[in-house]
């Protein structure tokens, strides 16, 4: 088990390094130079003495090789950027500077990311719950009218587009008939309720539309595993309804729900663009959009590493679940 | 517990009819299993399939019945509606199913549940899925005690468990309990499966093919096992299988299906040296041990087993049958009873005459197979 754990975290460590450096590369490739962007945004004259003078306060005079080593250095250790009087102090983990505001990428992080947690987080609840149980009911009673109405509305729900579901949700709820109120934003360390009342729109919406993809899930492998001869001799052995479903099917029904909910989580954890923006949200996803049309390349790099942290750590934390489930794979 | 159910038998009035169907010399009690007339019907998009077509037998305590067939002939159905297993929705019962007296076919399955696992127990083809490959094989022991033994603690299931694996020869078990159904050979996990199907110590003991997932040598062992099991358990064994050879070292009694009817039906020495029934001399001489010669040519069956929802009219095997033509027509119009012939306990369904029947297996049949 130690072994099998030791081999997935250094996997995802080297996987993590590729996407930095080829992250880190991006930087680099894109046309613009960073200095110029940065002194073209003011009025004054982009004299290439000015430029120089930006990019020695960025460190951007230095060999690539040597950057990328400071910048790592400075996700882990912090470092100083640049030299000589404009040098400034950038504490672990350092992200940077935007090249926009200027303002330390940490920072726009730390602001960020607790939105599209919350958002993702609150969803994630709704979509599992209510996914899982009508997949795992329509499945029981498969035939009825309960799997009929489940199955006819989870096909709507699968292929209807956030982009036309959130927005119709804001007509319906706020537009039209004020129940709810547009949301803004509150952190949940200042105002739980409104926070909560907040996220209530874009939780519904994101975990209403996942919960048609988890219950089709569901119900689909509950089918299966009630097929399974193991399920049988649960009957033979004379257990009762709710073992037989609850302990025995459930628990074989799960474990692939279990694995793509993890990495569904990781893959929204890095941002959820359109949820954010139909809503009015300044998350994660929304930042990043915003940095790559900006070419606030510090804050792009940041970003695209924090989504690949998610999605490689999903996939750490599945592997290591899926191990604790499934004795075969513990033990294999 | 034995005792006790045998109380419950006596006492039971229902059970004291027809025993006509059980084999000739036994006479201390009704058999424990009881089938009459049983018929399930499965409604498909195609049609109705008459899976098991009026099937009665009878297996008394301390005996085993191997049942016999084809492919499709419907055994494994009959051994899920002994222990009431059939999805109520998809398929239709009639008939009767005693076991200890209790008729299982008008059961609830709250009430069913009661009996499956304790009175009666069943025994899977394959033990890898069968068994659940996320709880350690003790624990799915100790799981089948406690649910009818819902006093005793879990350390005690525990104990139960191990001890049960013991019993059935397993090396080392208080360490396999703890281990998992992949972690166990083929052979060893159809010991645990018998270890879970006999921790409540059932009367009836259903074994559908538990042997045809393994290799020669473990199936030999397993059947031994069974064999000891049942003296000490003095259970009613019913063993499913389409291999005469298997029946043939473990039976006592043996029925040969078609089509979800009973073609033949006696004891074993009866219908494997004696047989009567075109079909179950086509079985045996599709067997190579059971003729003495391994080198001899095997007769397969011709054709193919029938659709269950369009059987054919009169005797369902008549299409395939060489001596259909010798019965005056009547196999194609009227469907064979299941009748006793002149040797008490043995009967058959076939429209031949007993002599021709004895005459043709004498000359034609049994003649081949005994060449050396
Ligand atoms: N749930 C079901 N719905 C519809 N048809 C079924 C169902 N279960 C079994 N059958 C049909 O009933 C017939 C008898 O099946 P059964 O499993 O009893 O055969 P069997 O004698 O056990 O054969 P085998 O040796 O292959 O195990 C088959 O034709 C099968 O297709
Ligand atoms: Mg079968």
């Amino acid at each position: 088990m130690l072994r099998f754990v030791v081999k997935k975290v250094l996997l995802a460590l080297s996987t993590l390094l590729a996407v930095s450096v080829i992250t880190f590369g991006m930087f680099f490739a894109v046309p613009n130079n960073p200095a110029e962007l940065m002194c073209g945004d003011s009025k004054n004259v982009c004299s290439p003495e000015r430029i120089e003078m930006i990019e020695r306060r960025m460190g951007l005079d230095k060999p690539i090789p040597v950057q990328y080593a400071e910048f790592m250095r400075g996700v882990f250790v912090g470092r100083t950027i640049g030299t000589g009087p404009t040098a400034r102090d950038c504490p672990a983990p350092c992200l940077g500077f935007s090249f926009r505001s200027d303002e330390p990428v940490t920072g726009i992080v730390g602001r960020t990311l607790p939105v599209t947690l919350s958002i993702v987080f609150g969803a994630a609840v709704v979509w599992l719950v209510l996914g899982v149980s009508i997949g795992m009911v329509s499945a029981l009673r498969r035939g009825s009218a309960f799997d009929k109405l489940a199955v006819g509305t989870s096909l709507v729900g699968a292929s209807m587009p956030i982009l036309l579901f959130g927005p119709l949700l804001l007509i319906g709820l706020v537009y039209e008939t004020g129940l709810l109120g547009y949301p803004r934003y509150t952190p949940l360390t200042e105002n739980p309720l409104a926070w909560a009342s907040a996220m209530i729109l874009p939780w519904f919406a994101l975990g209403f539309l996942n919960s048609a993809t988890y219950a089709r899930l569901s119900r689909a492998q509950m089918l299966e595993t009630l097929s399974e001869d193991f399920v049988r001799t649960a009957r033979a052995k004379g257990l009762s309804k709710i073992t037989v479903y609850g302990r025995h099917a459930l628990r074989a029904a799960i474990t692939p729900i279990i694995t793509i909910a993890g990495l569904d989580l990781g893959a929204y954890l890095g941002g959820t663009v359109i949820t954010e923006t139909v809503f009015g949200f300044t998350g994660l996803g929304r930042t990043a959009l915003n940095a790559a049309l900006d070419l606030d390349m510090p804050i792009v790099m940041a970003t695209v590493l924090l989504a690949a942290v998610f999605v490689v750590a999903a996939n750490v934390l599945v592997d290591m679940l899926y191990a604790v489930v499934d004795p075969r794979v513990r033990l294999g | 517990m034995t005792e006790q159910e045998e109380g419950t038998l006596v006492e039971t009035p229902g059970s004291a009819a027809s025993s006509e169907a059980s084999s000739s010399e036994t006479t201390k009690a009704d058999p424990y299993l009881q089938v009459r007339d049983l018929r399930v019907r499965f409604r498909t998009e195609d049609g109705v399939v008459r899976a098991v077509d009026g099937l009665s037998f009878g297996v008394e305590r301390g005996r085993t019945l191997g049942i016999v067939g084809e492919s499709g002939s419907g055994k494994s159905v009959t051994s899920l509606a002994v222990l009431g297993l059939h999805d109520p929705r998809r398929t239709e019962i009639s008939g009767e199913i005693l076991v200890g007296g209790r008729d299982v076919v008008g059961l609830s399955d709250a009430e069913c549940r009661r009996l499956r696992g304790r009175d009666m127990a069943m025994v899977f083809q394959d033990p890898l899925s069968a068994l659940h490959p996320y709880y350690s094989v003790g624990r799915q022991i100790a799981e089948a005690y406690r649910v009818h033994h819902p006093e005793a603690g879990r350390r005690a299931a525990w104990r139960r468990a191990v001890d049960m694996l013991d019993r059935v020869g397993i090396p080392q078990p208080a360490r396999r309990a703890e281990q998992y159904p992949h972690e166990f050979s083929g052979g060893m996990r159809q010991r645990v499966m018998i270890a879970m199907a006999l921790v409540n110590d059932p009367d009836l003991l259903v074994a559908d093919e538990p042997t045809t997932a393994l290799d020669v040598t473990v199936q030999a062992q397993i059947l031994d096992l069974l064999a000891d099991l049942q003296s000490e358990f003095n259970s009613a064994i019913v063993l499913i299988t389409h291999d005469l050879g298997v029946v043939s070292q473990v039976a006592d009694d043996v029925l040969v299906m078609y089509a979800g009817r009973a073609v033949e039906h006696g004891n074993v020495e009866q219908v494997l040296r004696r047989p009567q029934h075109p079909y179950t001399w086509g079985l045996l001489s599709s067997v190579p041990s059971l003729r003495g010669d391994a080198s001899a040519d095997l007769v397969p069956i011709r054709g193919n087993p029938p659709s269950l929802i369009n059987l054919p009219p009169g005797c369902a095997f008549h299409p395939r049958c060489r001596y259909a033509d010798r019965t005056d027509g009547r196999s194609s119009t009227e469907r064979p009873e299941l009748l006793p012939v002149a040797e008490a306990g043995h009967r058959v369904a076939c429209h031949l005459p007993e002599v021709d029947r004895q005459r043709f297996y004498a000359d034609e049949i049994a003649q081949v197979g005994v060449a050396p």
